[in-house]
This record gives structure tokens, sequence and C-alpha cells, in this order.
């Protein structure tokens, strides 16, 4: 029913500045990494392997990289721990609360980032709330140090972010589930464990794979909270790559590096996508 | 719809646990807010237990304070002209998905979705390389081009689902009656999205408000909100920015009750999770197509 002069007419416009605004960009990172700089800090437009063998050689790049993932990991490990159990009394039991408590669950993901990440700064600071809190009711006598400026208070605060976002798909994916299968399985004798195991949690498989694969890649290239609260120890890939585009001034190398990361993350997603097209029943 | 399992009483104590983790979840996500609030009337400053001498000096300290209410203008003209660029493009986009056959639909899908999953960091600096190899001198409209293409992805997800629910039916009456395309797009098409596309821009209008991993690698003289706020914390940190943080937290709590109404009136419960699917999956086909 459309015409051909409508469908280009809608089609062209979004295809062109996408084009130039996200396709030419990420080309031109994929260019850069093989550019050099100059002596003088200008970008050599001449093709190059060096940013490559440079990440192959030192070993911060690596050691960074797998630290990311580490944390990344446990983020999303800790957000489906969290968020599983909370979505799945939100779809099967919260009964009249259902709404409110799913109010709750999207009110924090409209909190700014920035802030929930600086109160956490408030929170775990040798002079911050914690700290202050534990001496007053004697529990502790010095502050304790660990708490800011560490990986755990980058993974506490990343888990705090996401949380939410992978709570969000699981509940989707629970309440998607038609309840006449759960109440086959009771009145086929299955146990509630068993039913659980055996029914609910593989068809909530999709929704545990969004919310894990969005909390792990967002949390592998965060450079933010390990800036405001992850000390030396704390360090993220990103922050390397900042620094590279920052004081550094490499930009290939930093390129190189983004790429690495682009890379990781379109093939993470791809295997997501595939597992998801498994494990949903449709 | 509520599950009986009333076979023995040890679901009946499973249930409970499972209340027990979910109010446990809840005092972790809002716990760091309510510190922050309170802190931010803390005559004593951020941090030290148990806060005392409740005062409003902080307030007062910000509403004077002009490099604020600077960031805040700029941070609002970037969010509005950020949620045009992002509308004009993302509703021709799903309408592009919705209707057209065009080569390289599918990795124009993906391409269009890709800035909701990737670190910012990734976004923000294949943008500033653009810029740099074009010339282009950053500035708050370099923001407002970062922000507006980003969040194309948000505008053509709610879009796209939209168009999913309405009957195409009135598109084709209109076009046989003799009205132009265009006429048939703003009188028929437009109105009949009008929800979800209020829905978008409020979305993006938020997201854009708080965004700072892209906008980070953009900036040029002006700062806007989240950046000159970073820009405090790396300086040390201090009672105004709770003050701060703390009218942002009310604001944001007024978008998202008038987002979630809006929401509940077209289609029932809000799926944020729809966007987060969307953008995991590279989604936005239909049915019958893979």
């Amino acid at each position: 029913m459309f015409s051909r002069a409508y469908r280009a007419a809608v089609t062209v416009p979004p295809l062109l500045w996408v084009t130039v605004l996200l396709l030419i960009p990420y080309l031109l990172m994929f260019c850069y990494s093989f550019w050099s700089v100059s002596m003088a800090q200008t970008v050599v437009h001449s093709w190059t392997l060096d940013n490559y063998r440079e990440l192959l050689r030192v070993n911060v790049y690596w050691q960074t990289l797998f630290r990311s993932m580490w944390i990344a990991a446990r983020v999303m490990l800790f957000s489906l721990l969290l968020g599983y159990p909370l979505a799945y009394y939100l779809s099967f039991h919260a009964g009249k609360r259902k709404d409110l408590f799913y109010q709750l669950v999207i009110i924090p993901l409209w909190v700014s980032y920035l802030v929930r990440a600086y109160a956490w700064k408030t929170i775990l600071g040798s002079e911050g709330v914690l700290n202050t809190l534990l001496q007053y009711v004697h529990v502790t006598t010095h502050p304790l140090g660990f708490l800011l400026y560490s990986p755990f208070a980058v993974v506490l605060t990343l888990t705090h972010i996401y949380t939410p976002f992978t709570i969000l798909p699981i509940y989707a994916s629970l309440e998607h589930i038609p309840r006449a299968l759960v109440e086959a399985s009771h009145d086929l004798g299955g146990s509630p464990s068993q039913t659980f195991w055996r029914v609910i949690f593989p068809l909530s498989i999709p929704g545990v794979l969004a919310g894990a694969t969005f909390a792990f890649v967002l949390s592998l290239g965060d450079f933010l909270a390990p800036l405001l609260l992850g000390g030396p120890s704390g360090i993220m890939i990103s922050n390397i790559v900042v620094s590279l585009f920052g004081a550094a001034y490499n930009w290939p190398l930093g390129a190189a590096i983004s790429l690495c990361m682009l890379v990781l993350v379109v093939g993470l997603l791809f295997i997501s996508e595939r597992l998801e097209k498994k494990w949903s029943f449709t | 719809m509520e599950l009986h399992m009333s076979d023995d009483t040890h679901a009946s104590s499973g249930t409970r646990w499972l209340l027990v983790h979910t109010v446990a979840v809840f005092a972790f996500l809002y716990l760091p807010i309510a510190v922050l609030i309170v802190y931010s009337f803390n005559g004593e400053g951020v941090g030290g237990f148990p806060p005392h001498n409740l005062t409003l000096d902080w307030y007062r300290m910000l509403f004077a304070d002009a490099a604020i209410w600077e960031s805040v203008g700029n941070s609002v003209v970037v969010a509005l002209a950020a949620v045009a660029i992002a509308l004009a493009f993302g509703v021709l986009a799903a309408l592009a998905l919705d209707r057209a056959q065009f080569p390289g639909k599918a990795l124009f899908r993906r391409l269009v979705l890709l800035p909701l999953i990737l670190p910012g960091i990734i976004t923000g600096l294949s943008l500033l390389m653009l810029f740099r190899e074009a010339d282009v001198k950053l500035s708050l409209l370099t923001i407002v081009l970062g922000h507006g293409t980003a969040l194309i992805s948000v505008a053509t997800t709610e879009v796209f689902a939209g168009l999913q629910k309405v009957d195409r039916a009135q598109e084709e009456a209109s076009l046989d009656l003799g009205a132009s395309y265009w006429q048939t797009f703003w009188r028929v098409t437009i109105p009949n999205l009008r929800l979800p596309i209020i829905g978008a821009a409020l979305l993006i209008f938020t997201l854009s408000m708080d965004e700072i991993a892209v906008s980070f690698f953009l900036i040029g003289r002006d700062n806007t909100l989240p950046l000159e706020i970073w820009g405090r914390l790396r300086r040390g940190i201090t009672p105004e920015i709770n003050a701060i943080s703390t009218i942002i937290f009310v604001f944001s709590l007024v978008a998202i009750v008038i987002w979630y109404r809006l929401r509940v009136r077209t289609e029932g419960r809000p799926e944020i999770a729809e966007l987060i699917e969307a953008a995991v999956q590279g989604g936005l086909t239909h049915e019958h197509e893979s």
C-alpha cells in the first residue's frame, strides 16, 4: 500500500544520518587503530600494525582487560543473584503489591548514574557514612580502608546500577510463561522445586540472558565508577583508553584497544543471541 | 495472576524468604539514595554519623551558584535538541523498518540499536574521531549530535512497538479517500503514535539530561550538568552536590510518574524490558521474520 516514494522518504534520511554519525565513526575507529602518532604528537595517516603489536607485547593491557572482565563478571553474577529471586517473587507471589513493586524497580533506573555512584562514594569513604556509623556503634575503632578505592567499591556500585536492568527482562520472561504450564506441572505431581527447575527456570532463560549480557557489557566498558571509586587497584580497560586519548595522547593505540572492546562486545551479543534463540520456545 | 501453592508449608516459608530477599534488595537499591537526601540537609557536611544540625544552607549555596545553573540550562537545551533529533529520525527509522525493504536493512537495524548496548566510551570516542577528522570544533552542538544519534535507538524501539499495535486500515482508508501521503502521515499516522512518541520523548529527555559517558569526550567549553558535577567531584565532595542530586531525583520521580501513567493508559504495564531485549538481541522484527 505504500508507494515507492513514501518508502524512500522514510528510509533515506535515517539511513544517511546513521551512516554518517554511527557507521563512519566506527569505521574511522577501525582506521585509527592502524595509524600512528609522530614525534610531534600528530596522527600519521599511514598504515601500520604497530598498535596491535604493542597490545600483544605489553602485559598491562591484557591484565587490565582481564581484570575488567572479572569485575564485569562479578557484577553480572551478583545482579542475577539479587535480581532473579526478586523478579520471581514479583511475577508469582506479589499479588496486590505487584504494581507498587514494579514501580520500585524502575524508579532507580531513572536516577542519575552519577548521582548513585557519588552516593556510594559518600557512604564508603574513610570519613563516610558507613565508617562513622561502625565507629559510632563501636563495631570498629578505625575507619576500614578497603571499602573505598578498591575493586570492591566498583563491583558494589555497578551491581547497584545494573541490578534493576537485569530484573526487568527476567520479570518480563517470567510473565510470559503460560500459567497453565505451571499448574500442569503441579497437577502431574511435580514438587515446587521440580516445577521451578524443570518448567519455570528454563522458560525464563531468554530474560536471564538479556539481563546478564546488558550488565556484563556495560560494566566492562565503564570508566566513571573506577575513576570515582576504584583507586589504583580498580583501574579498568576503559580508563587506559581515556588516558591514551587524554594525557598520553596516543589516539591510535586507544582506538586499537577500543576496537578490541567493540569486537568483544559484538561477539558476546552474537553468542547471547544464539543462546536466546536456542532457549526460546515459540 | 497469583499462584496458590497450598500443598505444604514448605512452599509458604519459601515465599516468605523470597519476600525477605525482595525487601533486602529494595533496601540495597534505595539506601544510597536515602543517604544522599538526608545528608543534603546535614550541617556537618557529607559523612559523619549520626547526621545532625539540620540545615538548608547547602540549598541556599546551590541556588546562588551560577555555574551550576548555567550547566543546568545547557543540559536542558541539549536534551531538547536531542529529543528533536532522535524523534525525527527514530520515527522515520521505525516506519522504514516496519514498511520498507531495502538492501542492508538487517545491518541498519543493528546499527541503530547498537548505542543502547555499547559502552558509552566507544560511541563517544568514535564520534570524537569523526569530529576531529572533519575539523568540527567541540561544543554543545557536538554533544547534541552524540546524544541525538545514540538515542535514535530509544525512539525507534518505542515507536516500532507502537506501530505493531495500530491498525493499518486507517491509513489505507485515508489514502483511498484521496488524502496524500503527507496528509495521512500528519493526520493519521502521527496521531495514532502520539503516546509512544510522548513516552519516548520523556525517556530520551531524561537519558540525555543524565548522560555523561558520551558527553565526556565531546565536551567543548560549556559544561552540561553531569559534567559540571563530575568536575566538582574531582576536587572533593560537598553537600551542595547532595542538594543538586536531591533536586534531580525529585524531577526524575515526577518524570517517571508521568511516563508510567502514560504507559499504563496505553498498553498496561510498561516494559523497559523490551528496550533491553531489543538492545541485546538486535530485535525489532515482525513475528513472521526470522
